[in-house]
Protein backbone atom coordinates (compact mmCIF):
# COMPACT_ATOMS: atom_id res chain seq x y z
CA UNK A 1 0.00 0.00 0.00
CA UNK A 2 1.18 3.15 -1.03
CA UNK A 3 1.77 5.52 1.93
CA UNK A 4 4.55 8.66 1.15
CA UNK A 5 6.66 9.39 4.12
CA UNK A 6 5.96 13.02 3.94
CA UNK A 7 2.81 13.17 4.88
CA UNK A 8 0.61 13.42 8.13
CA UNK A 9 -2.37 11.10 8.47
CA UNK A 10 -5.73 10.52 10.73
CA UNK A 11 -6.82 6.79 12.04
CA UNK A 12 -10.03 7.46 9.79
CA UNK A 13 -7.77 7.49 6.43
CA UNK A 14 -7.44 11.70 5.64
CA UNK A 15 -3.84 12.40 4.39
CA UNK A 16 -2.34 16.49 5.52
CA UNK A 17 0.57 18.10 3.35
CA UNK A 18 1.75 21.10 5.25
CA UNK A 19 2.60 24.06 2.97
CA UNK A 20 5.00 26.47 2.93
CA UNK A 21 2.53 29.06 4.10
CA UNK A 22 1.18 27.43 7.38
CA UNK A 23 -1.91 25.58 5.67
CA UNK A 24 -2.80 22.37 5.47
CA UNK A 25 -3.94 20.53 2.42
CA UNK A 26 -6.18 17.20 3.04
CA UNK A 27 -7.44 14.07 0.88
CA UNK A 28 -8.00 10.49 1.83
CA UNK A 29 -5.41 7.62 1.53
CA UNK A 30 -4.22 5.02 -1.21
CA UNK A 31 -5.92 2.46 1.47
CA UNK A 32 -9.06 4.46 1.79
CA UNK A 33 -9.96 4.89 -2.09
CA UNK A 34 -9.25 0.91 -2.17
CA UNK A 35 -11.37 0.03 0.20
CA UNK A 36 -14.07 2.28 -1.24
CA UNK A 37 -13.82 1.10 -4.85
CA UNK A 38 -14.79 3.74 -8.00
CA UNK A 39 -15.54 6.94 -6.44
CA UNK A 40 -18.51 8.54 -8.10
CA UNK A 41 -19.27 11.88 -5.97
CA UNK A 42 -17.79 13.92 -3.70
CA UNK A 43 -19.85 16.68 -1.52
CA UNK A 44 -16.96 19.25 0.06
CA UNK A 45 -17.85 21.64 2.40
CA UNK A 46 -17.66 25.62 1.28
CA UNK A 47 -14.95 27.64 1.73
CA UNK A 48 -14.88 30.22 4.81
CA UNK A 49 -16.28 27.44 6.91
CA UNK A 50 -15.12 27.16 10.42
CA UNK A 51 -14.55 23.57 10.68
CA UNK A 52 -13.75 21.73 14.44
CA UNK A 53 -10.68 18.55 14.88
CA UNK A 54 -12.58 15.49 13.33
CA UNK A 55 -15.52 16.80 12.48
CA UNK A 56 -17.71 15.29 9.56
CA UNK A 57 -17.40 18.18 7.14
CA UNK A 58 -17.43 16.45 3.38
CA UNK A 59 -18.70 13.06 1.91
CA UNK A 60 -17.32 10.71 -0.69
CA UNK A 61 -19.22 8.60 -2.44
CA UNK A 62 -18.62 5.14 -3.86
CA UNK A 63 -20.60 2.89 -6.08
CA UNK A 64 -20.60 0.66 -2.94
CA UNK A 65 -21.39 2.85 0.11
CA UNK A 66 -21.02 6.91 1.50
CA UNK A 67 -18.59 7.70 3.70
CA UNK A 68 -17.74 10.51 5.91
CA UNK A 69 -14.20 12.46 5.92
CA UNK A 70 -13.50 13.98 9.00
CA UNK A 71 -11.06 17.33 9.51
CA UNK A 72 -7.94 16.39 11.06
CA UNK A 73 -7.82 19.46 12.66
CA UNK A 74 -9.86 22.73 13.49
CA UNK A 75 -9.53 25.66 11.50
CA UNK A 76 -11.06 27.19 8.44
CA UNK A 77 -11.86 26.03 5.07
CA UNK A 78 -9.95 28.09 2.47
CA UNK A 79 -10.91 25.85 -1.13
CA UNK A 80 -12.08 23.02 -2.01
CA UNK A 81 -10.93 21.35 -4.92
CA UNK A 82 -13.96 21.74 -8.16
CA UNK A 83 -11.81 19.43 -10.05
CA UNK A 84 -11.89 16.75 -8.06
CA UNK A 85 -16.15 17.11 -7.57
CA UNK A 86 -15.75 17.21 -11.54
CA UNK A 87 -14.01 14.42 -11.87
CA UNK A 88 -14.29 11.63 -8.78
CA UNK A 89 -12.85 8.72 -10.45
CA UNK A 90 -9.70 10.80 -9.75
CA UNK A 91 -9.22 9.72 -5.93
CA UNK A 92 -8.94 6.39 -7.43
CA UNK A 93 -6.27 7.20 -10.16
CA UNK A 94 -4.12 8.81 -7.66
CA UNK A 95 -5.57 9.46 -3.75
CA UNK A 96 -2.42 11.32 -3.52
CA UNK A 97 -2.33 14.04 -6.22
CA UNK A 98 -6.07 14.79 -5.55
CA UNK A 99 -6.82 17.09 -2.56
CA UNK A 100 -10.15 17.63 -1.48
CA UNK A 101 -9.69 20.67 0.52
CA UNK A 102 -7.38 22.99 2.10
CA UNK A 103 -7.82 24.56 5.72
CA UNK A 104 -5.73 27.60 7.49
CA UNK A 105 -5.40 25.59 11.21
CA UNK A 106 -6.50 27.45 14.04
CA UNK A 107 -3.62 25.87 15.45
CA UNK A 108 -0.57 24.91 13.13
CA UNK A 109 0.96 22.79 15.79
CA UNK A 110 -2.22 20.26 16.09
CA UNK A 111 -0.29 18.87 12.93
CA UNK A 112 2.42 17.34 14.93
CA UNK A 113 -0.59 14.68 16.92
CA UNK A 114 -1.34 13.43 13.69
CA UNK A 115 0.19 9.74 12.65
CA UNK A 116 3.33 9.92 10.52
CA UNK A 117 3.28 6.83 7.58
CA UNK A 118 4.57 4.46 9.71
CA UNK A 119 1.86 4.95 12.41
CA UNK A 120 -1.18 5.06 10.00
CA UNK A 121 0.88 2.09 8.08
CA UNK A 122 0.51 0.38 11.87
CA UNK A 123 -3.23 1.02 11.83
CA UNK A 124 -4.43 -0.12 8.68
CA UNK A 125 -2.17 -3.38 9.40
CA UNK B 1 -16.53 -18.44 10.95
CA UNK B 2 -18.07 -16.94 7.24
CA UNK B 3 -18.68 -20.03 4.68
CA UNK B 4 -16.88 -20.72 1.50
CA UNK B 5 -17.94 -21.33 -1.84
CA UNK B 6 -16.05 -23.59 -3.94
CA UNK B 7 -14.54 -21.07 -6.17
CA UNK B 8 -13.20 -19.04 -2.63
CA UNK B 9 -9.61 -19.73 -3.32
CA UNK B 10 -9.74 -19.01 -7.07
CA UNK B 11 -11.56 -15.04 -5.84
CA UNK B 12 -8.86 -14.50 -3.17
CA UNK B 13 -5.49 -16.06 -5.50
CA UNK B 14 -7.07 -13.16 -8.37
CA UNK B 15 -6.73 -10.83 -5.46
CA UNK B 16 -10.81 -10.25 -5.19
CA UNK B 17 -12.09 -7.99 -2.11
CA UNK B 18 -13.54 -10.24 0.07
CA UNK B 19 -16.33 -9.38 2.02
CA UNK B 20 -19.10 -10.83 4.33
CA UNK B 21 -22.34 -11.17 2.25
CA UNK B 22 -25.02 -13.84 4.28
CA UNK B 23 -22.51 -15.61 5.83
CA UNK B 24 -20.66 -15.90 2.89
CA UNK B 25 -16.86 -14.60 2.30
CA UNK B 26 -17.66 -13.50 -1.35
CA UNK B 27 -15.93 -11.25 -4.04
CA UNK B 28 -17.64 -7.83 -4.15
CA UNK B 29 -15.04 -6.65 -6.75
CA UNK B 30 -11.90 -7.84 -8.32
CA UNK B 31 -10.75 -4.44 -9.68
CA UNK B 32 -12.98 -1.70 -10.86
CA UNK B 33 -16.46 -2.25 -10.11
CA UNK B 34 -17.53 -0.19 -13.35
CA UNK B 35 -15.60 -1.82 -15.20
CA UNK B 36 -17.16 -4.86 -14.38
CA UNK B 37 -21.00 -3.64 -14.86
CA UNK B 38 -19.88 -2.44 -18.20
CA UNK B 39 -17.79 -6.29 -19.41
CA UNK B 40 -21.54 -7.53 -18.28
CA UNK B 41 -23.45 -4.82 -20.38
CA UNK B 42 -20.99 -4.94 -23.39
CA UNK B 43 -19.16 -8.23 -23.61
CA UNK B 44 -19.38 -11.09 -21.10
CA UNK B 45 -18.62 -11.44 -17.17
CA UNK B 46 -18.96 -14.07 -14.78
CA UNK B 47 -20.40 -14.00 -11.07
CA UNK B 48 -19.97 -17.04 -8.67
CA UNK B 49 -23.14 -17.52 -7.34
CA UNK B 50 -22.86 -20.98 -5.42
CA UNK B 51 -23.80 -19.49 -2.07
CA UNK B 52 -27.26 -19.60 -3.29
CA UNK B 53 -28.79 -23.28 -2.39
CA UNK B 54 -30.11 -25.53 -5.16
CA UNK B 55 -33.10 -27.93 -3.65
CA UNK B 56 -34.26 -30.78 -5.49
CA UNK B 57 -37.76 -31.38 -4.76
CA UNK B 58 -38.92 -35.34 -6.55
CA UNK B 59 -42.49 -37.74 -5.81
CA UNK B 60 -45.65 -38.20 -7.12
CA UNK B 61 -47.14 -34.96 -4.74
CA UNK B 62 -44.14 -32.48 -6.04
CA UNK B 63 -46.06 -30.97 -8.65
CA UNK B 64 -49.13 -30.44 -6.20
CA UNK B 65 -47.58 -29.13 -3.43
CA UNK B 66 -45.27 -26.15 -5.04
CA UNK B 67 -48.84 -24.89 -6.47
CA UNK B 68 -49.74 -24.52 -2.94
CA UNK B 69 -46.63 -23.31 -1.78
CA UNK B 70 -45.75 -20.18 -4.08
CA UNK B 71 -47.45 -17.49 -5.54
CA UNK B 72 -46.92 -18.49 -9.45
CA UNK B 73 -48.54 -20.91 -10.65
CA UNK B 74 -45.86 -24.53 -11.80
CA UNK B 75 -49.07 -26.04 -13.56
CA UNK B 76 -47.97 -23.52 -16.65
CA UNK B 77 -44.95 -25.23 -16.91
CA UNK B 78 -45.30 -27.76 -19.04
CA UNK B 79 -41.81 -28.23 -21.37
CA UNK B 80 -38.60 -29.76 -19.48
CA UNK B 81 -36.48 -27.35 -18.55
CA UNK B 82 -38.98 -24.16 -18.30
CA UNK B 83 -38.28 -21.78 -15.44
CA UNK B 84 -40.34 -19.69 -13.44
CA UNK B 85 -39.50 -17.01 -11.33
CA UNK B 86 -42.06 -16.93 -7.99
CA UNK B 87 -42.16 -15.32 -4.36
CA UNK B 88 -42.74 -17.49 -1.80
CA UNK B 89 -45.02 -16.38 1.15
CA UNK B 90 -46.09 -16.67 4.48
CA UNK B 91 -49.85 -16.22 5.53
CA UNK B 92 -49.98 -12.18 6.00
CA UNK B 93 -48.59 -12.75 2.20
CA UNK B 94 -45.07 -11.07 2.95
CA UNK B 95 -42.50 -12.73 1.41
CA UNK B 96 -40.31 -15.12 2.90
CA UNK B 97 -38.54 -15.77 -0.29
CA UNK B 98 -38.02 -15.33 -4.24
CA UNK B 99 -37.14 -18.42 -6.26
CA UNK B 100 -36.84 -19.45 -9.64
CA UNK B 101 -38.23 -23.22 -9.83
CA UNK B 102 -37.38 -25.21 -12.83
CA UNK B 103 -39.55 -28.00 -14.31
CA UNK B 104 -37.81 -31.39 -15.05
CA UNK B 105 -40.78 -33.82 -15.21
CA UNK B 106 -44.01 -33.91 -13.38
CA UNK B 107 -42.24 -35.26 -10.56
CA UNK B 108 -39.37 -33.12 -10.52
CA UNK B 109 -38.55 -29.67 -10.04
CA UNK B 110 -34.89 -27.98 -9.32
CA UNK B 111 -35.41 -24.68 -6.90
CA UNK B 112 -33.18 -22.16 -6.57
CA UNK B 113 -33.11 -19.73 -3.48
CA UNK B 114 -31.21 -17.14 -1.98
CA UNK B 115 -27.51 -17.73 0.27
CA UNK B 116 -29.81 -15.46 3.15
CA UNK B 117 -32.60 -16.66 3.58
CA UNK B 118 -31.71 -20.55 2.33
CA UNK B 119 -31.89 -22.04 6.01
CA UNK B 120 -35.48 -20.68 6.76
CA UNK B 121 -36.13 -21.75 3.66
CA UNK B 122 -35.34 -25.36 3.84
CA UNK B 123 -37.04 -25.14 7.37
CA UNK B 124 -40.63 -23.83 5.63
CA UNK B 125 -40.26 -26.24 2.87
CA UNK B 126 -40.20 -29.37 5.31
CA UNK B 127 -42.94 -27.92 7.48
CA UNK B 128 -45.29 -26.82 4.60
CA UNK B 129 -44.69 -30.97 3.36
CA UNK B 130 -45.31 -32.36 6.48
CA UNK B 131 -48.39 -30.45 7.43
CA UNK B 132 -49.63 -31.64 3.60
CA UNK B 133 -48.62 -35.05 3.89
CA UNK B 134 -46.77 -34.26 0.49
CA UNK B 135 -45.56 -37.49 -1.24
CA UNK B 136 -42.13 -36.22 -2.34
CA UNK B 137 -38.52 -35.93 -0.99
CA UNK B 138 -36.43 -32.61 -0.96
CA UNK B 139 -32.47 -32.50 -0.97
CA UNK B 140 -29.81 -29.82 -0.55
CA UNK B 141 -27.29 -29.52 -3.18
CA UNK B 142 -24.78 -27.91 -1.64
CA UNK B 143 -22.64 -30.76 -3.60
CA UNK B 144 -23.33 -28.39 -6.57
CA UNK B 145 -21.55 -25.08 -7.76
CA UNK B 146 -23.18 -22.32 -9.66
CA UNK B 147 -21.42 -19.81 -12.66
CA UNK B 148 -23.88 -16.68 -13.73
CA UNK B 149 -21.94 -15.89 -17.25
CA UNK B 150 -23.74 -13.21 -18.44
CA UNK B 151 -23.95 -9.90 -21.30
CA UNK B 152 -24.33 -10.00 -25.20
CA UNK B 153 -21.43 -12.55 -25.84
CA UNK B 154 -21.96 -14.68 -22.70
CA UNK B 155 -23.53 -17.64 -24.34
CA UNK B 156 -20.83 -17.54 -27.41
CA UNK B 157 -18.06 -17.92 -25.24
CA UNK B 158 -19.56 -20.35 -23.11
CA UNK B 159 -19.59 -22.33 -26.20
CA UNK B 160 -15.94 -21.57 -26.90
CA UNK B 161 -14.76 -22.30 -23.00
CA UNK B 162 -17.03 -25.48 -22.88
CA UNK B 163 -16.61 -28.22 -25.38
CA UNK B 164 -20.19 -29.59 -26.45
CA UNK B 165 -22.26 -27.02 -24.83
CA UNK B 166 -22.81 -25.10 -28.14
CA UNK B 167 -25.06 -28.59 -29.31
CA UNK B 168 -26.78 -28.90 -26.39
CA UNK B 169 -27.87 -25.42 -25.60
CA UNK B 170 -27.88 -23.29 -28.75
CA UNK B 171 -31.58 -23.56 -28.78
CA UNK B 172 -32.51 -22.97 -25.44
CA UNK B 173 -35.07 -20.00 -25.04
CA UNK B 174 -35.10 -17.58 -22.29
CA UNK B 175 -36.22 -19.00 -18.95
CA UNK B 176 -35.16 -22.46 -20.37
CA UNK B 177 -32.66 -24.98 -19.08
CA UNK B 178 -31.16 -28.39 -20.36
CA UNK B 179 -28.78 -31.16 -18.21
CA UNK B 180 -25.34 -31.00 -20.58
CA UNK B 181 -23.85 -34.05 -18.88
CA UNK B 182 -23.18 -32.78 -14.96
CA UNK B 183 -23.56 -29.19 -16.16
CA UNK B 184 -26.96 -27.42 -15.66
CA UNK B 185 -27.32 -25.15 -18.42
CA UNK B 186 -30.07 -22.49 -17.56
CA UNK B 187 -30.63 -19.44 -20.04
CA UNK B 188 -31.22 -17.33 -17.08
CA UNK B 189 -29.71 -14.14 -15.15
CA UNK B 190 -30.16 -11.18 -13.09
CA UNK B 191 -28.45 -8.27 -15.07
CA UNK B 192 -30.58 -7.80 -17.85
CA UNK B 193 -28.45 -9.48 -20.30
CA UNK B 194 -28.56 -12.43 -22.23
CA UNK B 195 -26.29 -15.40 -20.55
CA UNK B 196 -26.19 -18.71 -18.46
CA UNK B 197 -26.43 -19.97 -15.38
CA UNK B 198 -24.39 -23.13 -15.30
CA UNK B 199 -24.81 -25.51 -12.38
CA UNK B 200 -22.44 -28.09 -11.84
CA UNK B 201 -20.67 -30.15 -9.23
CA UNK B 202 -18.86 -28.24 -6.93
CA UNK B 203 -15.36 -30.20 -7.84
CA UNK B 204 -15.54 -28.84 -11.53
CA UNK B 205 -16.31 -25.48 -10.45
CA UNK B 206 -12.57 -24.06 -10.80
CA UNK B 207 -11.77 -25.44 -13.95
CA UNK B 208 -15.11 -24.38 -15.67
CA UNK B 209 -14.36 -20.97 -14.04
CA UNK B 210 -10.48 -21.02 -15.32
CA UNK B 211 -11.88 -22.00 -18.72
CA UNK B 212 -14.34 -19.12 -19.09
CA UNK B 213 -12.23 -16.25 -17.68
CA UNK B 214 -9.84 -17.82 -20.42
CA UNK B 215 -12.91 -17.41 -22.85
CA UNK B 216 -12.26 -13.78 -22.51
CA UNK B 217 -14.93 -14.26 -19.73
CA UNK B 218 -14.16 -11.32 -17.07
CA UNK B 219 -14.76 -12.34 -13.32
CA UNK B 220 -17.10 -9.73 -11.73
CA UNK B 221 -17.90 -9.16 -7.99
CA UNK B 222 -21.01 -8.81 -5.95
CA UNK B 223 -21.07 -5.15 -6.48
CA UNK B 224 -21.56 -5.26 -10.38
CA UNK B 225 -23.95 -8.26 -9.82
CA UNK B 226 -26.10 -5.35 -7.54
CA UNK B 227 -25.61 -1.99 -10.05
CA UNK B 228 -26.33 -4.25 -13.05
CA UNK B 229 -29.95 -6.27 -11.47
CA UNK B 230 -30.59 -2.53 -9.97
CA UNK B 231 -30.47 -1.31 -13.73
CA UNK B 232 -32.43 -4.07 -15.25
CA UNK B 233 -35.11 -3.08 -12.46
CA UNK B 234 -35.02 -6.43 -10.74
CA UNK B 235 -36.07 -6.86 -6.92
CA UNK B 236 -33.47 -7.97 -4.29
CA UNK B 237 -34.80 -9.78 -1.22
CA UNK B 238 -33.66 -7.93 2.03
CA UNK B 239 -34.17 -4.75 0.44
CA UNK B 240 -37.05 -4.51 -2.33
CA UNK B 241 -39.10 -6.73 -0.36
CA UNK B 242 -39.06 -9.52 2.86
CA UNK B 243 -41.69 -11.02 4.90
CA UNK B 244 -43.27 -7.92 5.75
CA UNK B 245 -44.07 -6.84 2.04
CA UNK B 246 -46.69 -8.26 -0.08
CA UNK B 247 -45.50 -9.39 -3.67
CA UNK B 248 -47.97 -6.66 -4.68
CA UNK B 249 -46.29 -3.79 -3.03
CA UNK B 250 -42.87 -5.15 -4.15
CA UNK B 251 -43.84 -4.48 -7.92
CA UNK B 252 -44.01 -8.28 -8.39
CA UNK B 253 -47.56 -8.46 -9.15
CA UNK B 254 -46.71 -9.86 -12.21
CA UNK B 255 -45.48 -13.08 -10.31
CA UNK B 256 -48.31 -13.71 -8.42
CA UNK B 257 -50.88 -16.21 -10.48
CA UNK B 258 -54.29 -15.76 -9.48
CA UNK B 259 -55.93 -17.56 -12.76
CA UNK B 260 -57.10 -20.52 -11.24
CA UNK B 261 -59.44 -19.95 -9.36
CA UNK B 262 -59.71 -23.26 -7.65
CA UNK B 263 -55.59 -23.20 -6.42
CA UNK B 264 -55.21 -22.07 -2.87
CA UNK B 265 -51.48 -21.04 -2.13
CA UNK B 266 -50.08 -19.90 1.30
CA UNK B 267 -50.75 -16.26 1.16
CA UNK B 268 -53.74 -15.91 -1.21
CA UNK B 269 -56.49 -14.85 1.05
CA UNK B 270 -54.02 -12.29 2.65
CA UNK B 271 -53.44 -10.60 -1.22
CA UNK B 272 -56.84 -11.24 -2.07
CA UNK B 273 -57.77 -9.27 1.42
CA UNK B 274 -55.60 -6.81 1.29
CA UNK B 275 -54.62 -5.81 -2.73
CA UNK B 276 -52.41 -3.33 -3.04
CA UNK B 277 -51.20 -0.72 -0.76
CA UNK B 278 -48.41 0.73 -2.03
CA UNK B 279 -46.32 0.89 -5.08
CA UNK B 280 -42.40 -0.12 -6.02
CA UNK B 281 -41.20 2.49 -8.56
CA UNK B 282 -37.67 3.62 -10.56
CA UNK B 283 -36.55 6.90 -9.43
CA UNK B 284 -33.94 8.75 -11.05
CA UNK B 285 -31.92 11.35 -9.30
CA UNK B 286 -31.64 14.98 -11.15
CA UNK B 287 -29.98 16.93 -8.43
CA UNK B 288 -26.39 16.00 -7.70
CA UNK B 289 -26.09 12.96 -5.15
CA UNK B 290 -26.50 9.34 -4.76
CA UNK B 291 -29.79 7.08 -4.00
CA UNK B 292 -29.55 4.80 -1.15
CA UNK B 293 -31.98 2.30 0.51
CA UNK B 294 -33.89 3.91 3.25
CA UNK B 295 -33.73 7.47 2.14
CA UNK B 296 -37.20 8.97 2.97
CA UNK B 297 -39.18 10.44 -0.64
CA UNK B 298 -41.64 12.86 -0.56
CA UNK B 299 -44.49 12.70 -3.10
CA UNK B 300 -48.09 14.64 -3.93
CA UNK B 301 -49.45 12.03 -2.13
CA UNK B 302 -47.58 11.22 0.18
CA UNK B 303 -44.16 10.32 1.99
CA UNK B 304 -42.63 6.83 0.73
CA UNK B 305 -38.90 5.25 0.56
CA UNK B 306 -36.36 4.01 -1.79
CA UNK B 307 -35.53 0.44 -1.10
CA UNK B 308 -32.33 0.03 -3.09
CA UNK B 309 -30.22 2.43 -4.94
CA UNK B 310 -26.93 3.33 -6.70
CA UNK B 311 -24.91 4.98 -9.17
CA UNK B 312 -25.82 3.50 -12.55
CA UNK B 313 -22.46 3.01 -14.63
CA UNK B 314 -24.76 2.72 -17.68
CA UNK B 315 -26.64 5.62 -16.98
CA UNK B 316 -24.01 7.85 -15.05
CA UNK B 317 -26.78 9.04 -12.70
CA UNK B 318 -28.04 7.82 -9.36
CA UNK B 319 -31.26 5.22 -9.67
CA UNK B 320 -33.38 3.92 -7.15
CA UNK B 321 -35.87 1.32 -6.51
CA UNK B 322 -38.68 3.20 -3.94
CA UNK B 323 -42.03 2.23 -2.30
CA UNK B 324 -44.41 5.17 -3.12
CA UNK B 325 -47.86 5.60 -2.40
CA UNK B 326 -50.64 4.43 -5.03
CA UNK B 327 -51.18 7.09 -7.56
CA UNK B 328 -47.89 7.96 -8.35
CA UNK B 329 -47.05 8.21 -11.71
CA UNK B 330 -44.10 7.52 -13.81
CA UNK B 331 -43.03 11.50 -15.15
CA UNK B 332 -43.84 12.92 -11.33
CA UNK B 333 -41.47 15.13 -9.75
CA UNK B 334 -40.60 13.52 -6.21
CA UNK B 335 -37.84 14.84 -3.73
CA UNK B 336 -35.58 12.68 -1.65
CA UNK B 337 -33.95 13.64 1.62
CA UNK B 338 -30.12 12.89 1.71
CA UNK B 339 -28.22 13.53 4.66
CA UNK B 340 -31.39 16.43 5.20
CA UNK B 341 -31.12 17.92 2.08
CA UNK B 342 -34.43 17.56 -0.23
CA UNK B 343 -33.06 16.65 -3.91
CA UNK B 344 -34.83 16.61 -7.09
CA UNK B 345 -35.74 13.08 -8.38
CA UNK B 346 -37.76 12.11 -11.48
CA UNK B 347 -40.30 8.67 -11.10
CA UNK B 348 -39.61 6.16 -13.70
CA UNK B 349 -40.75 2.77 -14.80
CA UNK B 350 -37.82 0.00 -14.35
CA UNK B 351 -35.81 -0.93 -16.20
CA UNK B 352 -33.30 1.38 -16.43
CA UNK B 353 -31.39 -0.35 -18.51
CA UNK B 354 -31.19 -3.74 -20.14
CA UNK B 355 -29.57 -5.63 -23.24
CA UNK B 356 -26.37 -3.26 -22.90
CA UNK B 357 -29.53 0.09 -23.44
CA UNK B 358 -30.79 2.62 -21.28
CA UNK B 359 -33.97 2.37 -21.32
CA UNK B 360 -35.09 5.77 -19.65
Amino acid sequence: MNTPTELRYTASHEWVRTEADGTVTVGITDHAQEALGDVVFLELPEAGRSVAKEEAIAVIESVKAASDIYAPVAGEILATNEAAIDAPESVNADAYATWLFKIKPTNIADVDSLLDAAGYQATIG
Amino acid sequence: MAQHTPLHATHVAAGARMVDFAGWDMPVNYGSQIEEHHAVRRDAGMFDVSHMLALDLEGSGARAFLRGLIANDVAKLTEPGKALYACMLNDQGGVIDDLIVYFLSDTSYRIVVNAGTADKDVAWIRQRMAATNTAATLSTRRDLAMIAVQGPNARARTWAAIPGTEGASAALKVFQATQFGDIFIARTGYTGEDGFELTLPATKAAAIWAALAAAGVKPCGLGARDTLRLEAGMALYGNDMDEGVSPLDAGLAWTVDFKDESRDFVGKAALVTNGPRRQTIGLILVDKGILRSHQKVFTAQGEGETTSGTFSPTLERSIAMARLPLGVMPGDAVEVDIRGKRLKALVVKAPFARNGKAMV
